[in-house]
């Protein structure tokens, strides 16, 4: 937050087209602070009096909590207090995760320290408070509980099926479940002369941001009033949730978000030991922080994935798909996440599988069932990477069975670029997507029969590459259809408040946060070609509700295009009323004056006729001499909410090109591509490396991550040494492509792109392995496909 | 009980430290929690993530793996320190014009990498550099900008587009 611009000075003269910054690379203004060593991360916050709190963690995957000593915790060297789950809860309620619009989802209610009994290995079961973090750790030590261990479910299908039921009220170990069959879904696959079919296993990985989650809660009894900085992405929604479960009126809570060290949708729910230490600072009635290290990270932080899902697919021998027919099951944890529930990610793969294709038939099973690990959530790009990996897989396999060429049979399938629009079986609707338009020009850009060649000529020396190709769709710049109509009171809409200072700088308050992607720095350039200021007179504030506009923040690729219409609406609005303001200082007519450099000039002259900085200082200053009747506005606040589709669907493509050695099972990867449509692309710098890095989250969940259980629920590889994560000497140049269908819902017409690469890179890669392995073995179902994997298919091991 | 301290002296960037340390607390908490130079962050405490990266007498280190005891008498350079002596001017603007960097938590150690990279292995290739950087986790970029930020300062100090910048 608190952005100073200070941009290099070739960017200064960059307002030159029509839309003003909007569409150039400027850098970002407020990352050199960072580059310094200069950031301000929760942990680089110094309080008076703050104290440390460390969270007792369950050793157990599922276990009754028969009694538990603190005493000789409370003797500790700098302890100032122990305690556990019931004293929490004196301070803060439990919680449960549903939502209305997803019929039927049922939780169990969930309390911030666990009071009877721990769910998953890692769950909170009492807090140490002390001096400093190190003495609350010594003290854990002193720690003694009984636990009386209880039965286990670790297998999806254990859940599934039953016999042990872990939250008995529940009835069944069924967290939601999702039927839905089109009327000539029976017809279609009836009449399909080839119907493939294959099961896709999906393991859990995390978010491993490289800042561990953070909490700095900080009350004052005086006022009743909360301050929490937090390393959050949605600031309004944890100051509703602090509010409602601590009992604090809504205006008393005070969420600060200052620099996060990476998000990606780990730091966008509850978390029990972030609410327990909001909680103990009332309690305690000062200010108390929690910091995760790693090793609690890999067990707490939300993890992802784990699906098996079977997915069918019925075509005509000419090469026209008919249907698609999915069967997902999706292991979550012991409790639903909240508040945007664990049910979303499964509802996500039933929307969009076969999201690109033309096909009219579709049949999808759903079922989410609790398990005895660590929870899962909405994590970046939340499903799509399953649904995109079940299609592209299987629309491979379709071609095989008909021997077409993989790109021959998606440019046969792909959604019509004029068929919009349009809607899909699932029941989505698409307001514009460009499926053939980014088709050739990811073939273009990789010189795709080129590679095919070479593929071909190195095969015969016993290289074995593949190209593997994943089209996709993606949800992005979500309505109130993703969450509010459900009952969440997670804010659909973003606002924007602009305000001309005296000196003819622009001040920008924004709800979206900022994470690193560069959202302030497009909030500047938007600001500043739409009022008509230079990029470094913009001054960009983001993440505390006590100033900025009621918003929803950062999740589901929403900045960008939500907040960033916001500004761009505050903008116009404010450049009105300065010419407003001028018009009377001049005595013309405003709609002869325009804003342009920083000055007021004449609409058809171009002649400067005063500086923005004397617009100020007369509105501001001497308002005295303006008539009688005139009172200057030159603060305005904007809001938008995208109300039209339910989500704003962007689409792209990408390609891997990876040789697989058949010895040892190693993946090199050579090249990726990644062609995205995200609309009105707003700084491409910034958007492609945002790609980019998706990509490469994309790549490692893949290839690489995997959180792995033991048959007793013990998470095996807890540390950044066991649980691999992309570094860079694996990772391909990757080059990005952009076609732009400028979405029609806004004037700014961006669309989101954080979460594309992570979507389709996963489908791109597996379907270059089996592309690389054809002929030899079995196909590479199974991800993260390791060495070990990639030797079973082959049959080596 | 009180945990036993040992007096250490040591010079942190420009400025010579003398401090009762426990024997047990390692490099940066040290120095964030001593001297509050924050710029040094922990992404792991277990020598992976490379966030935490310093430079003792010259050499890169992690510092969640060195023990502040270990550095008596010895020169500590941490980000703030090579930022204020202009030492790494020319990768920082490097790594903005490229946006090398989102969260920037990386940032600090990933520099002190590619400074190491640009001191020792002047003509280091895309692929070298990105062999370079291997030991330090970035999650928000793709890695490419940060080799390319590199890169460009390896080919802007070969042809001395950079005159006057201190090597």
């Amino acid at each position: 937050m608190n952005a100073r611009m200070e941009v290099p000075s070739q960017t200064k003269d960059a307002a030159t087209t029509e839309r003003g910054y909007i569409g150039q690379s400027a850098p970002r203004a407020g990352a050199k602070r960072l580059l310094e060593g200069r950031g301000a991360y929760i942990d680089d916050m110094r309080l008076p009096r703050l104290a440390h709190v460390v969270y007792v963690r369950s050793p157990h995957a599922h276990a009754l909590i028969k009694s538990m000593d603190l005493s000789a915790v409370k003797k500790q060297p700098g302890v100032i207090g122990a305690f556990t789950g019931s004293d929490i809860a004196a301070y803060c309620t439990p919680w449960v995760g549903v939502l209305g619009h997803l019929k039927g989802i049922k939780s169990a209610p969930q309390h911030a320290v666990a009071i009877d009994r721990a769910c998953w290995q890692g769950e909170p079961v009492a807090a140490i408070v002390a001096q400093t973090r190190r003495q609350a750790e010594d003290a854990l030590h002193f720690v003694q509980v009984d636990y009386e261990v209880l039965p286990v479910i670790v297998e999806m299908a254990d859940a599934l099926k039953g016999d042990y039921v872990i939250h008995p009220e529940l009835g069944d170990n069924i967290c939601f479940q999702r039927e839905l069959k089109t009327d000539d879904f029976d017809e279609a696959f009836a009449k399909a002369d080839v119907v493939v079919e294959k099961t896709f296993k999906f393991a859990r990985h995390t978010g491993v941001t490289n800042e561990p989650r953070a909490v700095l809660a900080d009350y004052q009894p005086a006022d009743h009033s909360l301050t929490v900085y937090q390393a959050t992405q949605a600031p309004h929604m944890m100051q509703d949730i602090m509010s409602r479960h601590l009992g604090i009126p809504e205006s008393n809570v005070r969420i600060v978000c200052k620099d996060v060290g990476g998000s990606f949708g780990i730091k966008v729910h509850v978390y029990p030991d972030e609410m327990a230490t909001a909680a103990l600072s009332v309690m305690l009635k000062r200010p108390v922080k929690f910091m995760a290290d790693r090793l609690e990270s890999f067990l707490s932080d939300i993890h992802a994935r784990e699906h098996i899902a079977t997915v069918r697919m019925a075509c005509t021998k000419e090469g026209d798909i008919l249907g698609f027919d999915l069967d997902d099951l999706t292991g979550i944890g012991p409790y639903s996440v909240y508040p945007r529930t664990s049910g979303i990610e499964g509802n996500q793969v039933v929307n969009l599988t076969g999201g690109p294709y033309k096909h009219k038939a579709y049949r999808a099973k759903l079922n989410v069932v609790f398990t005895n690990k660590n929870v899962t959530c909405q994590y970046r790009a939340v499903g799509h990477p399953i649904a995109v990996a079940l299609t592209e897989g299987i629309v491979d396999e379709g071609a095989r069975a008909l021997g077409m060429d993989p790109a021959a049979f998606r440019r046969r399938n792909l959604i019509a670029d004029d068929a919009y629009p349009y809607t899909f079986p699932s029941g989505l609707k698409f307001e514009k997507l460009s499926h053939h338009q980014c088709l050739d020009k990811l073939l273009q850009m990789m010189d795709y029969d080129g590679l095919r060649a070479e593929q071909k000529a190195l095969r015969e020396k016993g290289i074995y590459r593949g190209i593997g190709l994943a089209a996709m769709i993606e949800v992005t710049n979500p309505s109130p259809a993703f969450y509010g109509v459900g009952g969440a009171r997670i804010s659909a809409q973003d606002g924007a408040t602009l305000r001309l200072d005296p000196s003819g700088m622009l001040n920008v308050l924004v709800s979206v946060t900022e994470q690193g992607q560069g959202t302030e720095a497009v909030f500047a350039q938007i600001a500043a070609s739409m009022v008509g200021v230079s990029l470094d007179k913009v001054r960009v504030i983001t993440g505390d509700t006590a100033v900025t506009p009621y918003g929803g923040g950062t999740w589901a690729s929403r900045g960008a295009g939500i907040g960033g219409e916001a500004v761009l609406q505050a903008g116009k609005a404010l450049k009105t009323n300065i010419l407003a303001v001028a018009g009377a200082v001049l005595s013309v007519d405003p709609a002869t004056l325009d804003v342009v450099d920083n000055a007021v000039v004449d609409r058809l002259t171009r002649v400067e006729q005063m500086p923005l900085a004397e617009v100020g200082r007369v509105a501001y200053f001497r308002p005295d001499t303006l008539p009688m009747d005139f009172q200057s506005e030159l603060t305005v606040t904007r809001h938008y909410t995208p109300r039209e589709f339910g989500f704003t669907f962007t689409n792209g493509i990408q390609a891997s090109y990876v040789e697989v050695d058949t010895e040892t099972g190693f993946i090199k990867l050579l090249k990726h591509w990644c062609v995205e449509d995200c609309g009105t692309v707003l700084n491409p710098m910034l958007v492609d490396e945002q790609l980019r890095g998706g990509v490469v989250q994309g790549l490692g969940g893949a290839l690489l991550e995997e959180c792995l259980y033991s048959p007793e629920g013990q998470m095996l590889n807890g540390s950044m040494a066991d649980y691999l994560v992309p570094m860079a000497y694996e990772m391909p140049d990757i080059e990005i492509g952009h076609v732009s269908t400028p979405t029609k819902t806004s004037e700014l017409g961006a669309k989101g792109a954080g979460e594309a690469g992570t979507a389709g890179a996963p489908g791109a890669v597996m379907n270059a392995v089996n592309d690389a392995l054809e002929g030899l073995g079995e196909r590479v179902v199974e991800q993260p496909m390791t060495p070990e994997r990639i030797l079973k298919a082959l049959g080596k091991i | 009980m009180t945990e036993k301290r040992c007096d250490i002296s040591l010079r942190i960037n420009a400025e010579q430290v003398e401090r009762p340390v426990l024997v047990r607390q390692h490099l940066v908490d040290f120095l964030r929690e001593e001297l509050d130079l924050t710029g040094s962050h922990l992404g792991c405490e277990h020598g992976v993530c490379g966030a935490c990266q310093v430079m003792v007498d010259g050499k890169v280190v992690r510092g969640c793996l060195t023990l502040a005891v270990q550095c008596d008498g010895k020169h500590v350079e941490t980000i703030e320190g090579l930022s204020e002596s202009g030492v790494l001017a020319d990768l920082q603007a490097a790594f903005l014009n490229h946006n090398a960097l989102q969260c920037g938590f990386c940032s600090s150690g990933m520099l002190l990498t590619a400074l190491n990279i640009v001191q020792n292995h002047p003509d280091a290739t895309r692929d070298e550099i990105r062999d370079h950087i291997s030991g330090n986790y970035c999650r928000c970029t793709g890695y490419q900008a940060i080799v390319s930020a590199i890169e460009s300062v390896l080919v802007a100090r070969r042809t001395g587009e950079l005159a006057g910048v201190a090597r």
